[in-house]
Formats: structure tokens, C-alpha cells, sequence
């Protein structure tokens, strides 16, 4: 059975050409999940999130609860909400920020109840022209509403949200880039240790930061329990996920699927998904889980879509982006393409990405171009090696963030897959698929 | 960019010595052990591992961005890449610099580096200092695996008048926006895009003016910052260098002098823990440039049918020593000389001067300051605190100039005890000041009623002055009575007089027994030269006439019958006043011993004596002028006579810092042509005055002060030369005192900003046969000596008349004193009172001689607070008119919200819109009145 029959848990009501909307979200259970866990202790929402198992959706999949109970004690914490969503192939927080905004604003609150925190930043990425003026309008309609301010909804627990826009730098979805960049300084992402946002995080004070999808899920689960989240996918991922399908499908989009139980072969080929490769293709290699990720070939299609299946494979469903690649795709030029991302969205705080990336690009468009040479292989990988050691999965480091070890992944899945292809270039002069 | 607040401190200011709280670990298979919170980098390299590095600087905060000092660290899930700039040291880890790994990763980092660095080496100022290219050497590849086109940018370009960079050089390791911003607190430089193409840059239009902005070329660890003085001058293996003290102003930092072919070349601030920290002001750090002018005097000159003529050293004293006898002789007594400056003389030229005026001629008006200081009894007889003191204190109060334009390294330690610190600052000033922003409180006096605002902080019941906010003066009443208080003191203004601060400040004196203070005398040495008794009613040691009498009367032969005049009243009694002007009833010239000739040392009063009129009158009326000079100024005009005198770099020495500390000056040049030392002079003067000072070397001019002067008792040339008393030593002697010394193992020089130059030089007077042996029992022998105060058993040599003198020893200046002071009677209501303040760069010799500072001298305007220039229907920016009663100048005025109502400011020495303050400026008045008009 490709697809499941597993609830919409976050994309039920985006059907509704106004789902943005306060009436439509009261229409449809908005804010009852909030009044529920506004009657519960902290405690108790807290225990029905770890129950839930809900794992973080923004990339790295760290258990939510667990996130929060890190929380150092302090008279003063934050909650910072990340929706910098600024990766290639990535456009799953763009819908939840654009057609349901009250349902991320119920979650943010949610979230903050079960923390205690009274000051949450909900950070979007600045491109999100639409989102910002759409998550702004419904953070002043559930201020009248009373769902968020003093004393929500007379509960006796206050809260203040603020919207701030991202000013267009990828590495600001790096959490400790985005406080910076939230405090007003240039987005150069943080050491960890010590700076781990739940110890020192926005202003020195401790910080719980989550994704947009992660707290989207929060007012279902309050309603429906921790359980009947649980009972969804398999193992350690529970729940539902959103998967943004990109490349050569016929389909491309953003679908709601249930975890473990669904494959990627479902995702690409279902009908009620993506549909299949376009003009009777085949596949010829697929990335799971976002441009940082180690590429999947043809042989990988039948791995279940699960946090822990796909890292045992030697790679991750990361934030949840896969992108597809048939037949006639050139290998060098598509690893070229995302190198040159990361080439050019580098901070430049370090010096490994900083000269590592647009090393990497030059030689990558010089191989894709006609220019390489022979060792260049080897040389290619020797750099990935000096930015990420080992050249192992999950990546070791001699950057400040992942950001570095990154780059390397591309290159790397496309060279191990696709030597000859490499070879080609190099001794033909020039891309063969022209 | 990591938060402040959770950062630990720099592994430097940790001291190694500190047994409590250490924790061990393993350091490529040894133990090591280290104080808890010490960041990797700084306990592997004192236990003799260095690790390399780029953005890691002692006196920084950690940032770990260059990733040079990649090392492996053990940890919970085994061993990994870790910044050692930015890991503490844990208990029990273990750490890794010399695996496989380390060395491909830090290879790598190089490599990284290297590829779009433009190895323009041979034309680069770094190449043969240079860190990258020395750790390339010892740790990076021999050829390039980078074939493409590296990153271009266009250089250099100038961000400041002394600054370029070379954006291509640049390895962006934040040293120097780091420095900018933390330390100096002026982030005028920032990073400017990102990945391969993140450069430094200024902002738009606006110049990196900070007044620290040398500092960053020091610590820059490639060529990308370069200084315009030293571009393209020499090359770092052709320099000499000498450890030495910076004497531009009184902060004393310690600096290596570079030379090349006897001319400096550059001056680097080197890390003296107490003081400097590594850092110079620019004015400090380019002042040079004056020594080496070409403009130099290089002989004597005595005046001849009017035009001043080249003789030779024994015709020019003969010449000095008949006109001072015929001045004395014409008033009928010593007092006939004056003697005025000295402040640029090293402790032992201060010295000779004095016994040569006060023991030989016998003239008590002798004065070092230029009616810019304070009382010499009041700051002398003040207990002193050490810049440290001040920094760690719980409060320090500030009645002063701007410290940051008249001690600018005094500046950059307060404000980190501020921010970096736990230091409270209360700041009494007519005027904002940069120190402003950081105060707890700063309040605001009416030019000549400090005292009024210094009694409402001592006295609770006192009334609070109308120009203080009375929660304002709540405040800094709570924070006077903290433990520990400093008070630093200087001249807030040159309009008022200083005995008027004095006061204010013995008011608080009295108020907070517990309190030390810390002079802010700005000029080179005049610590140093009040110490040597270059101020009326002084002799050496901070010793009064009175008691001193007898002890020097022993040693010298004679010493002053009473005391003498300051530089005002000598000047004004060379311009032929009779005195009884102004609301001063006793006039110190009141015998009526008119000085008739002036010996002026090192200074200019013509620009640099608050009023102008006052200058001319005194050169105009005396009859007979030496200037000891080292370079032509106005003054050269009026002497009969010109001395050619060695500058700083030429001389060896000591000099004296606000905190007494005495250091070693280095000397690195011959003084060009014929000048001489400034002792030497003063020794064959008193030759061809027929006596005999029996001082022959530097040496022995030390050995005789500490001999003599009682609060430089034991402070031998072999405690000077005491490895561990490198960054000085704090008169008088302690035992606390030594403490202050320099850390054994810690680098005076950034060793990577510096990596061929970290030994320095230390070059002692010679050693004296017969008295180079006596004190060879180092510091603590000679502190116990100390702690016996002046009953202790010192030898006695030459010029003494055995032990009965010995314990005889005067004592030292304890205050607070009697001074002085005048009232101040408000001419009318209409009058406004005058702040004129000092500025870094103002046309003193030590800026305008150099050609690169001399463009940073600003003009300044009037500053009036908003709601008088709105009386006077002037808009900011607007011409007015100010009129004393003997002259009226045309001034631009701008609006100065800080300043108090009938309050208007402007600075000294430089240029206004028309003539200087020093036009405007009455020396016989307690506090200048003007009055404002529309022109």
C-alpha cells in the first residue's frame, strides 16, 4: 500500500483557500489544543510531547521533549522558533508558514507553556514575503483573540511572540547563527561546546530553538495525545512527516506522508505522490533528505522513509527534501550545482568552508567545463577531507558548523557513484550530456 | 561572533602560579597541569608546546575561527578536532598536537589560507615576521595544488591617514575588528560580505580614526594592515631594536624601539602586564617620526647681532652661565632665574637639573609643569594607586581631562575594568568625556566650583551643586563608599586653575581616607621630573624645602633660601608684572626678585602655556632666554642662546610613570651632530659656573638619587635590571611593589604578530666599578631595606657626610597641605565660563614635527550648551563672537548638550576658527569669563 491512511496531522486544512484565517482556523479545532494544555500542568504536556516521540523536523531529528527537559534553569529563557528555510529543494516550512500560520502559532504557544518561557521569537526567512505578512496578520489576530499576550485565554500564564524577518543568508537557519542574527550581529554561527543554545543561547540565556513543522505538530498531538501520535510510523519515528519532492517527478511537491510505513519508491512513483519520472526515464540516483545529504541510488529506492533506516543506509531524511535525478542528469554538474550553493552561502567566519567551498566549486566547474585533469579526483577529495576528516557519515568536522562537512557530501556521493562519469569529462574535454 | 557575557577570560591573565583549582591532563602522553578554565592553547604553550595560530590573542577573547589550532581532545565520544583557543582544559582529558591528523588539519587550514593569499612577500612589510609565512615554512606545503584565479581586490587602499589594507593579504582571523571593538571600544572596522569574498573594511566615508588604530597593524598576522610611517622602510631583519618606555605622555608603556641606519623605524607595544598590555596610542606609536626630522637642532647657537649663530658647546655655556650669573646678579638673588619645562627629560637629566638650579644657582623657581598641572605638593603627598589598583577597584572617580585624550592607554585599561570588569566610574567633569558613556555617573561641574561638587559627595548633608542631578550625586555618594576607591586626578580644564582642583581633591581626600589616587599628568615625564624636584618649594625624592633643608644642604652644599615661583608666576614676573592682579593675595614673587633670565627645557610655552599674552610678555621682558631644544619651535625666536639636546631613543635613562613607576629607557640612536644628553648639559653648566655637580655618567646620576632622594630609596640599578622588574618598578620601594612584575615565560611581543622578533633587548646603564657588586641580593633584600623606611642601613658614597646624614633622611610629601586658593567672583550674569580641554593631536612638537599626525590635528570649534546658543539666536554651526576683556575672536559654535548652562568648551592648542584658546585665556584668573555675541 504506497500511502497510508494516516491522518493530515499538519496539512489537514490547508485545502481551504483561507486556511490562513483565524475564522477558518476557529471553524476547524484552531486554539482548542492550546486551551487543553493551558488546563494541563507543563509537566504533563511536556510528558505527552516525549510520549509522542515527535523528533525534530528541522534536520538534525532530535526528540523535541528531550530538547526541552536540556533547558538550563534560569529566571530568564526563550523559545526561538526557526524558519529560515533556505535550502535548494527544501520548501516544507514555506507552506506551513503561508497556509496555516495560526496552526504554528498554537504550537509556539504550546511549546512555550510547556517550557514556561514568556518571550518567543519566531525567525522567518526574509524571502518569505507572503509567510511574514501572513504569519504577522494572524499573530495580531490571536493577540485579539487572546490567545497570546497577558494572561492567555485567563489561564494566568503570559507570552509575547514577535515576528523577525531574515535579512537572506542560508547559514542563518544554523541555529546559533540565527541568535546572532537575532541579536542584531552578523549571522556567524556559534561554537558548541560551550554555546548550545539550551545552556547559552539568545543573550547568554537558555534558548529552546525548534523548527516550524516541529511546533505545527504540537496542538494535534495536545488534542489527540501523545499516544495516537506514537501510533503512527514505526520505532523512533512516529508520526507523520512532510516530505518536499523535488526534481525529475511528475509531481513535485510537498506531501504529508506517515512515517517507516511509506518507501521513497512510494514517494517518487505513487500516483497520489509523486507520480514518476517524466518522459519514461529511469532513476539514476536520488537525494534524501536535502542537498547536505549523501546521495541514494536506484538500489536504496525500497528504504522506508525513517529517520533511523536512512541513517543505518549512510545518509539522513534531514529536512525532509529529496530531490530525484534520472538518467540523463549529469552527476559533475549536479554536484557542481549544490557545491556552488554552499560555495557562495558560506559565512566566511572559518577558514575551511570559507577557501574549502569556493575551492571546490572552481574545481568542479573546471571538470564540468573541460578543464580537469586527472588528479583532480583525488584532489577533490582530499579537500572534502581536510574540511570534514575521514570523510565518514555522519561527518567529523574542522569547521565551527555543518556547514563544512556539507560540501563534501555531494561531491563525495557523486564521485563514489559516478567515477567515470568523472573520467569522462576529464579525458573527453567536456560534459557528455552537453 | 560568540556572546561576552558566557565567555571564560583569556588564558593569558591567568597567572601560572595559582595552585588552587588546577586540574591535570595529558598533553601528548605527559601530564601537564594547568589552572581550571585555562584555554589549551595558552597551557600547552607554557608547558613548552606551542600550538600554531592565527586569530588567538592573549589579550583578546578566544573566537577559534582561523581553525590553526586544531588539536584532538578526548571527550565522551572519543577523541575529536577541537580549537585549542577555545577548549578549556578538563581534568583528565587528553589532548593530541602531534598526531596524523592534527598535522593534516592544521596542513589543511594552511593550505586553505595560502590559496588565495597573494604571496606578494617580497613587496609585502611583514614578509620576514610573518606568521603565515613562517608557520607555511615549519608546517604547510611546498608547492600549490591551486591553480585557479585567486580572489582580487584593489590594493592597498587607506582606511585611515596612518592605516592601509590589503584585502587580498587578508586572512580574516578578526584580530583586528576584534581589537577594534572590544578593546578600543570604536568598531569602526567590520567584516563586509561572505564566504570567499568576506573583506575588512571601514564603513563608508567614514576613517578608521580611532586613536588605537596601530594596534591593529601590530597584531595583524599577515601584511593586510600596514602602517604608512613604516611602509616600504626597512626590513624586519635589518632592524635593531631595545626594550624601552614610551615617554609621550605619562602612561609610561613599554615598547621595543626598531631602528635601522640610526633613524626608528617603528615602535611596538610590548605586553607589560601593570601597564600597557601590548597597546599604543597612535600618537605614541608614530611619534617617532620627530626624533628622526631632519629638521633637528645639531649645534649650539648663541645669539650675535641678532641672528642666532653656530659656536661651540664651551662658548654656548660660557655664554648661559654669564648671562644667568648677570640675571641673578640684576634681581639681587637666584630668584633672577626661572627654569621652566623638564618634563621631556629622563629621571636622571629631571635631576641633574635640579641640583644644578636649586644646589648651584641656587633658584628655587623651577617648575615642570606649564600652568597645565596641579599643585606638585598636593599629587606628591597623595597616596598613589597602580593602574591596576584602579582597574580592579570597586570605584574609581575621575576629575580629569579626557583620559582618553590626554592618557589614551590609561583609557583602553579603565574602560575594560568597566566592561570586561566589575569597576564603577564616576566621572566629575564640566564637560562629556569618552570615558562618559561608560560611567555609572558622571556629573557636571561650573568651571572653578569642583570643590563645591567634591564636598556634595563627601558630605551627605551638603547641597547638591545646581548643575548635578541629585539621584545622579545619590549614586556616586553609594559608589565613594565602596572598599575600594581611586581617584584619578588631573586638569579638567586649562581655563581653571588647577589649585581649584587641588582643593576639590583634597576635599575628597579627607572625605575617603581609604582612597588612592592616580595622578593624571599628561607630559612625558613629569612625574618623573616632579620626583626630582623640578617644582618650587620641591627637592628630589618628594621631599619639601623645608624638611629637606638640611639632608640636601649635606649632599649638595646648598639649597634654595625660600620658596620659589611656578611657571606662571615666572613668567609673569619676567613680562615685569608686580603681581597683585587677580584674587590671589600672596603672590609667591612678593620680595620683588624679578626674574630676568629663563632657562627653558623641552618646552614651547608659546603654544603650550594656556596663555599666550602672558608668554609673550615674559620673552619680551626678560633679558636673557636659553631654550634647550631638540627641535627649532617659535621659542627660537626669542633665545639668546640654543642648546641641541638628545631626544627620547637617544638617551639612556629612566623615566617615572603616573604610578611612580620608574622604568629603563632604551637608548637606540647617537643623537645627531653635537646634541647632548640633557644631564650632561646641566653638569658642564655647573662647570662653567665654576662648581662641580661630580656626576660623570648616567650611572651615576641614578646611584646618586637613589642614594638621596628618599622615595627612591633602594631601587638600585640592579633592582631596575632584575629580569622580573622589566615593566618597572613603583616608587617608593615595597615589597608588594615587585609583585607587579612582568610573568617569567610570558612574551612582552605577541609571539606570532612577531614571531622573529620576541627576545628584547635590555640595555642597563653600564656597570660602575666599585659599586656594581654592593646590591647583587636582588629584590627582596632590597624591599626589606625598603620596609625599614629611612631608618634603613643604605650605603653611603660620595657627596654624603656618613651615616648621621642617613638617618636624617627627610620625609617623604604626606598631604593633604595648606594650598592656596583663589575665589571665584562671577564678573556678571551675562559672562559664560570657559572649558578649554586638551586633545591628543594638538600642535605640540611631538605632532607637529610628524608629518603624518600633524594632519589629524583637528580644528575645533565652540562648543555651547543648546539652550544658551538658542538665547543668542546662533544655530549649531553658526559664527559667534567671543570677547574677553582684552581680545574678541570669531569662533564657529556647535551645540554641546552635555555642557552646563553659562558653560561653553573648546580645546587647547589647536586650531579654532580664529587665533587659539590661549588668546582667550587669563593665567591670573581663577576661571576664564567670556562673553558671547552674534558677530
Amino acid at each position: 500500500m504506497p500511502v497510508t491512511g494516516a491522518p493530515k496531522i499538519i496539512t489537514g486544512r490547508i485545502g481551504h483557500a483561507d486556511s490562513h484565517t483565524l475564522e477558518r482556523y476557529l471553524a476547524t479545532g484552531g486554539y482548542d489544543g492550546l486551551r487543553k494544555a493551558l488546563a494541563m500542568t507543563p509537566e504533563a504536556v511536556v510528558h505527552e510531547i516525549d510520549t509522542a516521540s515527535l523528533l525534530g523536523r528541522g534536520g538534525a531529528g532530535f526528540p523535541a521533549g528531550r530538547k526541552w527537559a536540556m533547558l538550563r534553569q534560569s529566571p530568564v529563557t526563550y523559545l526561538v522558533v526557526n524558519g529560515d528555510e533556505s535550502e535548494p529543494a527544501t520548501f516544507k516550512d514555506h507552506l506551513l508558514v503561508e497556509r496555516d500560520p495560526h496552526q504554528l502559532i498554537e504550537g509556539v504557544l504550546i511549546a512555550a507553556y510547556a517550557t514556561q518561557v514568556s518571550q518567543v521569537f519566531i525567525y522567518l526567512r526574509g524571502e518569505f514575503a507572503l509567510g511574514l505578512e501572513r504569519v504577522q496578520a494572524a499573530l495580531n489576530d490571536a493577540y485579539s483573540h487572546g490567545a497570546v499576550g497577558n494572561d492567555i485565554f485567563g489561564s494566568g500564564f503570559s507570552v509575547d511572540v514577535v515576528v523577525h524577518p531574515g535579512a537572506g543568508a542560508y547559514i542563518c537557519g544554523e541555529e546559533t547563527a540565527l541568535l546572532e542574527s537575532l541579536e542584531g550581529k552578523r549571522g556567524f554561527p556559534r561554537i558548541k561546546p560551550p554555546f548550545f543554545p539550551a545552556a547559552i543561547g539568545l543573550y547568554g540565556e537558555p534558548t529552546v530553538v525548534n523548527n516550524v513543522e516541529t511546533m505545527s505538530n504540537l496542538p494535534w498531538i495536545v488534542l489527540n495525545g501523545g499516544s495516537a501520535f506514537a501510533a503512527l510510523g514505526e520505532g523512533r519515528s512516529t508520526g507523520t512527516r512532510l516530505f518536499a519532492l523535488a526534481g525529475h517527478v511528475n509531481r513535485p511537491g510537498v506531501f504529508e506522508i506517515e512515517m517507516v510505513k511509506t518507501t521513497f519508491r512510494d514517494l517518487i512513483h505513487a500516483p497520489v505522490l509523486g507520480g514518476g519520472i517524466p518522459h519514461g526515464r529511469e532513476l539514476k540516483a536520488f537525494i534524501p533528505g536535502g542537498v547536505s545529504a549523501p546521495w541514494f541510488g536506484p538500489d536504496e529506492i525500497d528504504l522506508p522513509l525513517g529517520q533511523d533506516e536512512v541513517a543505518d543506509a549512510g545518509s539522513m531524511l534531514g529536512s525532509g527534501s529529496v530531490v530525484v535525478m534520472d538518467d540523463h542528469t549529469c552527476a559533475v554538474r549536479a554536484s557542481w550545482r549544490i557545491t556552488k550553493f554552499f560555495a557562495r552561502e558560506s559565512c566566511g567566519q572559518c577558514t575551511p568552508c570559507r577557501e574549502g567551498s569556493g575551492w571546490l566549486e572552481k574545481i568542479m566547474e573546471r571538470i564540468e567545463t573541460g578543464n580537469g585533469r586527472e588528479d583532480d579526483l583525488d584532489l577533490l577529495l582530499d579537500v572534502c577531507d581536510n574540511i570534514a576528516p575521514g570523510l565518514t557519515w555522519p561527518p567529523q568536522q574542522t569547521t565551527i558548523c555543518v556547514l563544512g562537512p556539507s560540501i563534501p557530501s555531494s561531491i563525495g556521493s557523486a564521485i563514489q557513484m559516478f567515477r567515470d562519469e568523472f573520467l569522462v569529462h576529464i579525458k573527453e574535454g567536456g560534459c557528455p550530456y552537453g | 561572533m560568540v556572546d561576552r557575557a558566557t565567555t571564560t577570560e583569556p588564558a593569558h591573565t591567568v597567572p601560572p602560579d595559582v595552585a588552587e583549582g588546577q586540574v591535570t591532563f595529558t598533553l601528548d602522553g605527559r601530564q601537564v597541569t594547568a589552572r581550571k578554565g585555562e584555554m589549551l592553547i595558552a597551557a600547552a604553550e607554557r608547558a613548552g608546546t606551542f600550538i600554531p595560530r592565527f586569530c588567538y590573542h592573549p589579550r583578546m577573547k578566544s573566537v577559534g575561527v582561523c581553525r590553526m589550532c586544531l588539536v584532538e581532545v578526548s571527550g565522551p565520544r572519543g577523541a575529536s578536532l577541537q580549537p585549542s583557543c577555545f577548549v578549556e582544559v578538563a581534568e583528565g582529558s587528553e589532548v593530541t598536537t602531534d598526531s596524523d591528523k592534527v598535522k593534516k588539519a592544521q596542513d589543511g587550514v594552511l593550505e586553505f589560507l595560502l590559496i588565495n593569499h597573494p604571496l606578494d612577500c617580497p613587496v609585502c612589510d611583514k614578509g620576514g615576521e610573518c606568521p603565515l609565512q613562517d608557520q607555511t615554512l615549519a608546517h604547510g606545503p611546498g608547492e600549490t595544488r591551486f591553480v585557479e584565479e585567486k580572489r582580487h581586490f584593489e590594493k592597498p587602499i587607506p582606511i585611515s591617514e596612518l592605516v592601509l589594507l590589503d584585502r587580498e593579504r587578508c586572512i580574516q582571523c578578526s584580530r583586528c575588528t576584534r581589537f577594534a571593538a572590544e578593546v578600543a571600544g570604536e568598531a569602526q572596522i567590520d567584516f563586509i560580505g561572505r564566504a570567499d569574498q568576506l573583506e575588512i573594511n571601514i564603513f563608508p566615508g567614514l576613517p578608521f580614526s580611532s586613536y588605537f588604530s596601530g594596534n591593529t597593524v601590530q597584531i595583524c598576522p599577515v601584511g593586510a594592515l600596514t602602517a604608512v610611517p613604516y611602509r616600504f622602510s626597512a626590513r624586519p631583519w635589518d632592524l635593531d631594536q631595545v626594550e624601552s618606555t614610551c615617554t609621550t605622555c605619562s602612561v609610561g608603556c613599554r615598547v621595543a624601539v626598531q631602528s635601522s641606519s640610526n633613524r626608528v623605524t617603528r615602535l611596538l607595544g610590548i605586553d607589560a602586564d601593570p601597564v600597557n598590555h601590548g597597546w599604543l596610542c597612535d600618537k605614541g606609536r608614530f611619534a617617532f617620526e620627530s626624533v628622526n626630522s631632519e629638521d633637528r637642532l645639531t649645534e649650539p647657537m648663541v645669539r650675535k647681532a641678532g641672528r642666532l649663530v653656530t659656536v661651540s658647546w664651551h662658548e654656548a655655556l660660557d655664554v648661559v652661565a654669564d648671562g644667568l650669573r648677570a640675571a641673578t646678579k640684576k634681581s639681587g638673588g637666584p630668584g633672577g632665574v626661572g627654569v621652566i619645562g623638564g618634563a621631556r627629560l629622563t629621571n636622571e637629566g629631571a635631576y641633574t637639573w635640579a641640583k644644578l638650579a636649586k644646589g648651584i644657582l641656587g633658584t628655587d623657581s623651577v617648575d615642570a609643569q606649564l600652568g597645565d598641572g596641579l599643585p606638585a605638593e598636593v599629587v606628591l603627598g597623595l597616596p598613589r594607586a597602580t593602574i591596576d589598583e584602579a582597574v580592579g577597584a570597586d570605584t574609581v572617580i575621575v576629575l580629569s581631562g579626557d583620559i582618553r585624550e590626554e592618557l589614551p592607554v590609561l583609557f583602553l585599561r579603565l574602560r575594560s575594568g568597566i566592561v570586561d570588569g566589575d569597576l564603577s566610574l564616576v566621572e566629575l567633569s564640566p564637560q562629556a568625556t569618552a570615558l562618559t558613556p561608560h560611567a555609572a555617573v558622571s556629573l557636571r561641574y561650573l568651571p572653578g566650583a569642583a570643590t563645591e561638587l567634591a564636598k556634595a559627595i563627601a558630605d551627605h548633608g551638603a547641597p547638591a551643586p545646581a548643575t548635578a542631578d541629585p539621584t545622579d550625586l545619590a549614586e556616586a555618594r553609594r559608589l565613594a563608599g565602596a572598599d575600594k576607591v581611586v581617584i584619578v586626578v588631573g586638569r579638567p580644564s586649562l581655563a581653571e586653575d588647577g589649585a581649584l582642583v587641588a582643593e576639590a581633591v583634597q576635599v575628597l581626600a579627607r572625605a575617603l581616607p581609604k582612597a588612592t589616587f592616580l595622578p593624571a599628568l599628561r607630559r612625558g615625564n613629569v612625574m618623573g621630573a616632579l620626583d626630582m624636584g623640578l617644582s618650587p618649594g620641591l627637592l628630589p625624592g618628594r621631599v619639601g624645602l623645608e624638611p629637606g633643608r638640611q639632608w640636601f644642604t649635606q649632599a649638595w652644599g646648598k639649597v634654595p633660601d625660600e620658596r620659589g615661583l611656578g611657571t606662571t608666576e615666572i613668567l609673569e614676573s619676567a613680562g615685569g608684572s608686580t603681581g597683585g592682579e587677580g584674587a590671589r593675595t600672596d603672590k609667591p614673587h612678593r620680595n620683588g626678585a624679578r626674574v630676568r633670565a629663563l632657562v627653558i627645557l623641552g618646552a614651547d610655552p608659546l603654544t603650550d602655556f594656556p596663555d599666550a599674552g602672558m608668554v609673550r610678555r615674559a620673552l619680551a621682558g626678560a633679558d636673557f632666554v636659553v631654550s634647550v631644544a631638540s627641535l627649532p619651535g617659535p621659542l627660537s625666536a626669542h633665545a639668546d642662546v640654543v642648546l641641541p639636546v638628545a631626544e627620547a631613543h637617544e638617551r639612556p635613562g629612566t623615566t617615572t610613570n603616573i604610578e611612580g613607576r620608574i622604568s629603563r629607557l632604551g637608548q637606540k640612536l647617537v643623537q645627531p651632530g653635537q646634541s647632548w644628553p640633557d644631564w650632561m648639559i646641566a653638569a658642564e653648566l655647573a662647570v662653567h659656573l665654576g662648581a662641580d655637580l661630580h656626576l660623570d655618567s648616567v650611572a651615576e646620576v641614578w646611584d646618586e638619587i637613589e642614594r638621596l632622594a628618599p622615595a627612591y630609596r633602594g631601587i638600585t640599578r640592579s633592582v631596575l635590571d632584575t629580569p622580573g622588574a622589566t615593566d618597572g618598578v613603583v616608587a617608593p620601594l615595597t615589597v608588594t611593589a615587585v609583585a607587579f612584575s612582568r610573568r617569567p615565560g610570558s612574551a612582552p611581543l605577541d609571539p606570532i604578530a612577531f614571531p622573529g622578533v620576541e627576545s628584547v633587548e635590555q640595555q642597563g646603564a653600564p656597570p660602575r666599578a666599585g659599586l656594581a657588586g654592593a646590591r647583587t641580593a636582588g629584590i627582596a633584600a632590597n624591599a626589606a631595606n625598603a620596609a625599614n623606611g629611612s631608618k634603613g642601613a643604605p650605603e653611603v658614597g660620595a657627596g654624603t657626610s656618613g651615616d648621621a646624614a642617613v638617618t636624617n633622611q627627610p620625609p617623604q610629601l604626606a598631604g593633604p597641605f595648606e594650598i592656596t586658593v583663589p575665589r571665584v567672583v562671577p564678573t556678571d550674569s551675562y559672562s559664560v565660563r570657559l572649558v578649554a580641554s586638551r586633545r591628543l593631536y594638538d600642535r605640540g612638537a611631538a605632532v607637529d614635527a610628524v608629518p603624518v599626525l600633524a594632519g589629524l590635528i583637528p580644528d575645533s570649534p565652540l562648543r555651547v550648551n543648546p539652550h544658551d546658543l538658542d538665547d543668542l539666536g546662533i544655530g549649531t554651526g553658526g559664527n559667534v563672537k567671543v570677547r574677553t576683556a582684552t581680545t574678541s575672536l570669531v569662533l564657529v559654535a556647535v551645540a554641546d548638550p552635555s555642557l552646563p548652562r553659562k558653560v561653553v568648551a573648546t580645546d587647547f592648542n589647536v586650531p579654532l576658527a580664529e587665533g587659539t584658546v590661549a588668546d582667550l585665556i587669563d593665567a591670573t584668573a581663577p576661571v576664564t569669563e567670556l562673553r558671547l555675541e552674534t558677530p
